[in-house]
């Protein structure tokens, strides 16, 4: 059975950069927030890539991307994504980063979903990151299922598997390392992905040019979204960090996990 | 566990109508003012070959995994830049400032260790001695005037990748050109005499196309290889360079340093090694030196040359209590015009650092690179106008004589002889360089017959270490896999640098901390070591004292052989390429390196 994979993913500052919040009268921001290099979301990442397996498992399958996103970043994003998988998007322009509201994020999200002409709910699934890059909620993705009148929802995916009969396996992370496993007979379903365990698909930039065929006209349609802030943010300030690092190479394992053991009981 | 995605569809032939390799400043000026050409009415007819009813089909091929990467502070007059975006205000650009107040510092030697020359220590002695009739203070003397051909009056402070960044937006957004990041170019495809195109490291995809704009720096394997194959023009060569290495600092509260202030050094801490301190807006810092090939020294590991930089008490009194916030290096053609290339051929333009665009003379290329991308630009929207194809003759009537007939040929003509006097020593040197610039580059030094190549560690070290002592020394840093050059260091009475987890760290933190590397599993080691019997010859491993990242390394339990590469740490600037005395180095595209904020 061919899917309609949705799936909702923002962008995040590049995890490997220094981040520093500043705070303003109107909003908190992070410093030089636009000219920060940044990524797709990793956490809806896994989501993506989890979409495209699954759709080359199943001829006929689609994976839209939905992002909110300031549209000149989300298009610079975009030049990378698009190398990974087939994909359409829908791009919705408004602030990014981690200081929106869920509720008023995943409403704009959900609204963009709904407009869509050609959405069967009997084939729709609904992925997107349990959480954020930008600040972990883990909100966002259980309301716009609930906006769209999915019910069927499950949080910290770790796996799917279509069975047979057409139902879907879903493992869910729960506590003490084990997975919850359900059964759901078919779509509308939503999932919030974990970790999943695929890894990041290399760059193909033929994927990527025939992508951009679709994506460029998705960017210059994108639809302004204005998100009022629902909170009060009263200040930000960046964690205070502890941090001995010491590179090695060529140290066995044990030696390492005594050295830590070590360390933890001093 | 899943399987693999492995199933990517097979690599067909993509086309274009022009391809560009890495997105610097030469190909943002390019794309810039081609893109904006593109949408005046007198361009409205013009139509993609490539796919007949669209708009010309414009594609660019970055190595780095997004467009902000770059690693440089830079001071420029901004000519060129300004030119093309009249009214331009630098707070539009984050870490952009004007220039305010610029001045030339001499740096004494305060701990009595750097190999100056007698001439220099006489000097030190004198300004020791007259420091208030001088203005001597902290150990430096803020010299009364700086030359004119170093002045960067009216110019700003970039950092680079903010504003390829900047640039980079605007050129997506007109949505005329796709930017791909993260997509390295392997080679051009030459067909003959002619550029086709070129070939992409990720699947070996051919994207074909009339023009090929090659701006990938100076160690980019499109260039390297377009000189392999169409060689140079006659007297040119590229055998002159330097380490460039930066650190972005957050400044404390207590400096009173103002944005758009510049500082260019001399003397410190080696008296070969230039240093600057840029003061950015937000009491940000980039603090930095070069370390040029014509120091002769066999182990020259720029990092902790620059620790010690900005140790020095006249830059030490600002920076001290300050944080790390980004850091980096990168290789610098230093040849100038002397490296310039064959401009253009059949189906191909040369723009920016590797089409030889670098002032020697003012240490300046970003104004100058993006001159020569916006020169290409004007001369590619007047033939794609008069429907001309992309010949080596359209080519160098329509671009080289832009550029021939520009500011840019002018002074890289003045500055071609600039460097000269290094060849001879420290001295000739700076009288060289005052000669060219005074000039206007009527006089200059003459060149020796013998270009000037690293000694050999016990004639560098004559008289100051023994040759017992060095090869202890060389036994240690096998030993504890440490470079040779922090040791010999140690020894020669350098002051051990006390780590302050903030500012001072060490070079493996500074890596964690500001310059981090991303290295992709799915590409092959892009630092190759071609024949392993030429490395078991090679005493002076210069490969590995030069490493930017201590990527480099000999390996204890190989002591002789060839070094090990780790591409984790490598920050891609490219030194081990032009260092290794026996060119025994294959440096080829590959994404990845360094992520810094603010480069």
């Amino acid at each position: 059975m061919p899917y309609q994979i949705i799936v909702c993913g923002g962008l995040a500052p590049d995890p490997l950069q220094t981040l520093e919040p500043v705070f303003d009268p109107a909003r908190p921001s992070l410093k030089n927030e636009l000219m920060l290099p940044a990524v797709f979301d990793p956490w809806a990442a896994h989501a993506l890539y989890e979409a495209g397996h699954l759709a080359r498992q199943h001829p006929g399958s689609v994976v839209r991307v939905v992002s909110l996103a300031p549209k000149a970043k989300l298009q610079q994003v975009m030049m990378t994504v698009a190398q990974k998988l087939p994909l359409e998007l829908v791009a919705l322009d408004g602030p990014g980063g981690g200081f929106t509201d869920a509720a008023a994020v995943a409403a704009a999200l959900a609204d963009a979903i709904a407009a869509m002409p050609d959405l069967d709910r009997s084939r729709l699934l609904l992925f997107g990151g349990w959480e954020s890059a930008t600040r972990g909620a883990g909100a966002v993705m259980q309301r716009v299922a609930e906006r769209l009148g999915i019910t069927e929802q499950f949080l910290a995916v770790d796996e799917l598997s279509v069975e047979a009969d057409g139902s879907l396996l879903v493992k869910e992370r729960i506590e003490g390392g084990r997975h919850q496993i359900s059964r759901c007979s078919s779509p509308p379903v939503m999932l919030a992905w974990a970790t999943g365990n695929l890894p990041e698909p290399p760059n193909h930039p033929q994927t990527g040019m025939a992508n951009m065929r679709v994506i460029m006209p998705a960017l210059q349609k994108a639809k302004p979204v204005a998100l009022e802030p629902a909170a009060e943010f009263l200040r930000t300030a960046l964690p205070s960090v502890i941090r001995q690092t010491r590179v090695v190479k060529d140290v066995p394992a044990a030696e390492i996990a005594r050295e830590i053991a070590e360390w933890i009981r001093q | 566990m899943h399987e693999e995605l492995t199933d990517q569809p097979q690599a067909q032939p993509l086309d274009a109508d022009i391809v560009c390799t890495g997105f610097g400043p030469a190909v943002a000026g390019f794309l810039r003012t081609l893109t904006q050409g593109l949408q005046k009415p007198e361009m409205a007819g013009v139509e993609s070959k490539a796919m007949p009813g669209l708009p010309p089909q414009i594609v660019c091929y970055e190595r780095a995994d997004d467009i902000s990467f770059g690693v440089s502070g830079v001071v420029t007059r901004a000519r060129a830049i300004r030119n093309s975006i009249p009214g331009l205000d630098p707070a539009e650009i984050p870490l952009a400032a004007r220039v305010r107040d610029e001045q030339l510092i001499y740096l004494l030697d305060p701990w009595g260790v750097t190999r100056r020359p007698a001439w220099m220590r006489l000097a030190d002695q004198l300004c020791r001695a007259f420091s208030g009739v001088l203005g001597v203070a902290h150990e430096g003397l803020a010299l009364p005037w700086v030359p004119e051909f170093l002045h960067k009056q009216d110019g700003f402070i970039f950092s680079l990748g903010q504003f390829n960044q900047w640039v980079g937006q605007q050129v997506m957004m007109s949505g005329l050109a796709q930017i791909w990041p993260a997509t390295p170019v392997a080679s051009p495809l030459i067909e003959e005499d002619r550029v086709a195109g070129v070939r992409l490291a990720a699947d070996g995809s051919e994207v074909r196309a009339a023009l090929t704009v090659v701006g990938d720096g100076p160690v980019g394997a499109v260039g390297r290889q377009l000189d392999g194959h169409f060689g140079m023009p006659a007297g040119h060569r590229r055998d002159e360079w330097a380490v460039g290495m930066k650190m972005v600092i957050d400044l404390p509260e207590s400096c009173t340093l103002e944005e758009g202030t510049v500082w260019h050094t001399i003397g410190f801490p080696e008296p070969e090694i230039f240093g600057f301190l840029y003061v950015h807006p937000g009491r940000i810092a980039s603090a930095g030196i070069f370390v040029p090939s014509w120091m002769d020294s066999p182990v020259r590991t720029s990092y902790r040359y620059l620790q010690h930089f900005i140790q020095h008490p006249y830059l030490w009194r600002h920076l001290k209590g300050g944080r790390l916030r980004s850091w980096g290096a990168k290789s610098l053609l230093e040849s100038g015009r002397r490296g310039e290339p064959f401009l253009a051929g059949h189906g191909y333009a040369r723009i920016g650092e590797c089409s030889g665009s670098t002032n020697v003379l003012t240490g300046s290329g970003v104004d100058e690179a993006w001159l020569t991308g916006t020169q290409l630009a004007e001369a590619v929207l007047e033939l794609l106008r008069e429907g001309k194809p992309f010949t080596r003759e359209n080519l160098e009537n329509t671009y080289v004589a832009r550029r021939r007939a520009s500011w840019l040929e002018r002074e890289s003509q003045t500055a071609e002889r600039a460097r000269n006097g290094f060849q001879w020593g420290l001295l000739p040197g700076f009288l060289g360089m005052a000669l060219a610039g005074l000039t206007g580059g009527r006089l200059s030094l003459p060149r020796p017959r013998e270009d000037r190549h690293p000694k050999k560690l016990a004639d560098y070290y004559a008289g100051r270490l023994s040759r017992s002592e060095i090869e202890r020394a060389r036994r240690r840093a096998e030993a504890e896999a440490r470079p040779l050059h922090d040791i010999l260091m140690d020894l020669c009475g350098w002051p051990p640098v006390e780590y302050d987890g903030q500012l001072l760290v060490s070079h493996q933190d500074a890596l964690l901390m500001g310059g981090k590397v991303q290295a992709p599993a799915d590409f092959p080691d892009h630092v190759v070591f071609r024949s392993p019997q030429l490395c078991l010859q090679c005493e002076a491993h210069l490969c590995v004292e030069i490493c930017s990242g201590e990527a480099i390394r000999i390996s204890p339990e190989n002591p002789a052989g060839v070094p090990a590469f780790d591409r984790e740490k490598c920050v891609h600037c490219g030194a081990c390429l032009w260092n290794c005395p026996v060119s025994n180095i294959e440096f080829c595209a590959a994404p990845g390196g360094l992520h810094s904020a603010e480069n």
